[in-house]
């Protein structure tokens, strides 16, 4: 049962993975800063290492939000179901909603349906986990602004194709910080849901720290999610939100970076895909006025994230119930079924508009979907 | 109040994030424009060349990019140190 729980752990974090890499290769990619393949495989990479760097959220994510002696091993399979369900759902319509949300929601969705209100530590999760993810884009866009307006104040007076070979250089280096950032950040939310799994199942003492075989693990399964490229959501990242130049692929990429770096310092679950839009909105609203920027784009995805704590919570608690209702290992048994059935149906959907490599920066014509080969050659 | 929302802690993170995020790219555009400016010579550059040949302006860059890689190297070892307590 408990290996069954933590291989739908590292599932989450497979998905986790390949949803956010955009956030830290959209804007490289579509300034042709890296190629695609390339953009993945470094950011893959650096996720590895930054994994490896820090446990602060870690640490959050096992012992700051629920009470851990009233978790069960169906529990925390339960919520890493719902936060699975939930982030596939997002991906197939090109949504980059907070995987780390998702997983919180899930989490508690069905800590709540188990053992009701007292389980949850509310206070932790406001201060730890509203409140970040409430400002943090906003810090971002802040920061993503400011900077977008200096570079271009300092650089103004250089021709645009030698400011742009100089800044594409300048975003390899501002986007693999991100991926380490991202690795600090979103590879420690499933090593404290595994920890807390181990500790549930009695493995571990209560507030024990994070086995390094558990920090491996997790460390190699973002990284392959991260392989395996989120090329839907890059492309809305990338292409949809804003048409992005050299010099503010630097800034966002930069904002972004030194936001999620700070606030794992602080143990911070902050959502990554948040802070990621939130630099790119700014970058668009620091060069000349907000023209470039899709607002309805923009509004769709303020949507997502608005839901996604309470839609994971629901599908948390549905999946408990399921689990529970039939009981025992059977009960996770029945879900994963399920659980499977409902993920090879939205791969199969998702077979209807592919987005790869190939195609991820072809031109924005309102959806995430790219136009058909004949219409780009028309 | 306090107890649920930890001011300073935001605060941090946004002068920092500032510092760090919109001052380090700034110097770097500060580098990038020293870098390209022209020398001496008559030579006109070509169109995407990124070094201008001026010395002064090599100087000011290779200072630049120093400040941005110390600064990064610094914010990385504060988080590594305080992430395994």
């Amino acid at each position: 049962m408990l290996a069954l729980v933590i291989i739908t752990g590292l599932s989450f974090d497979f998905t986790n993975g390949f949803h956010d890499t955009a956030n830290a290769m959209a804007t490289s990619i579509a300034t042709r800063a890296l190629s695609p393949r390339i953009a993945v495989v470094l950011s893959a990479a650096l996720n590895l290492v930054g994994a490896f760097l820090s446990l602060s959220v870690a640490a959050t994510i096992a012992g700051g939000l629920v009470e851990t002696g009233l978790v069960t091993l169906t529990v925390v399979f339960a919520g890493l179901a719902g936060a699975i369900v939930w982030n596939l759902i997002t991906w197939l319509f090109g949504i980059p909603s907070s995987s780390s949300h998702a997983l919180i929601g899930g989490v508690i969705g069905s800590m709540l349906s188990a053992a009701g209100s007292h389980a949850v530590k509310w206070q932790g999760l406001v201060s730890k986990v509203i409140i970040p993810a409430a400002l943090s884009p906003f810090v971002a866009a802040l920061v993503a602004t400011v900077g977008t307006f200096l570079i271009y104040r300092i650089a103004r007076s250089m021709r645009a194709a030698g400011r742009s070979h100089g800044f594409r250089i300048g975003q390899v280096g501002s986007a693999s910080l991100v991926s380490l950032a991202h690795g600090t950040n979103d590879a420690q939310k499933t090593m404290g849901i595994i920890t807390l799994a181990l500790i549930a199942n009695g493995t571990l003492g209560a507030g024990a720290t994070t086995p390094l075989w558990v920090i491996v693990l997790c460390a190699v399964t973002i990284a392959a999610g991260t392989y395996a490229g989120g090329w839907r959501v890059i492309r809305t990242l990338g292409k949809g939100l804003v048409e992005i130049e050299p010099p503010q692929g630097l800034a966002a990429e930069s904002s972004s970076a030194a936001v999620i770096l700070v606030s794992t310092h602080f143990g911070y679950s902050l959502s990554t895909t948040q802070v990621a839009t939130g630099s790119i909105l700014g970058c668009g609203v620091g060069r000349k006025g907000a023209a470039g920027v899709r607002w309805n784009v923009a509004g769709r995805m303020a949507t997502a994230w608005l839901s996604t704590l309470p839609a994971a919570g629901i599908m948390g608690a549905i999946s408990y119930f399921i689990a529970n209702g039939v009981g025992g290992t059977g009960g996770i048994v029945v879900d994963l079924i399920i659980l499977i059935a409902f993920s090879s149906g939205i791969y199969w959907r998702s077979r209807a508009s592919t987005v790869n490599a190939g195609n991820v920066n072809a031109e924005w014509r309102g959806t995430v979907a790219p136009p058909r080969r004949a219409e780009v050659q028309a | 109040m306090s107890d649920w929302i930890n001011l300073r802690a935001v605060w941090e993170i946004v002068v920092v994030g500032l510092l760090a995020g919109a001052g380090l790219p700034a110097i770097f555009a500060i580098g990038i424009r020293a870098l390209g400016t022209p020398g001496k010579a008559h030579v006109t550059p070509a169109e995407d060349e990124l070094v201008g040949g001026s010395r002064a302006g090599i100087a000011l860059a290779v200072v630049c990019f120093a400040i941005v890689a110390a600064g990064i190297g610094y914010g990385i070892y504060i988080v590594v140190a305080s992430g395994h307590k």
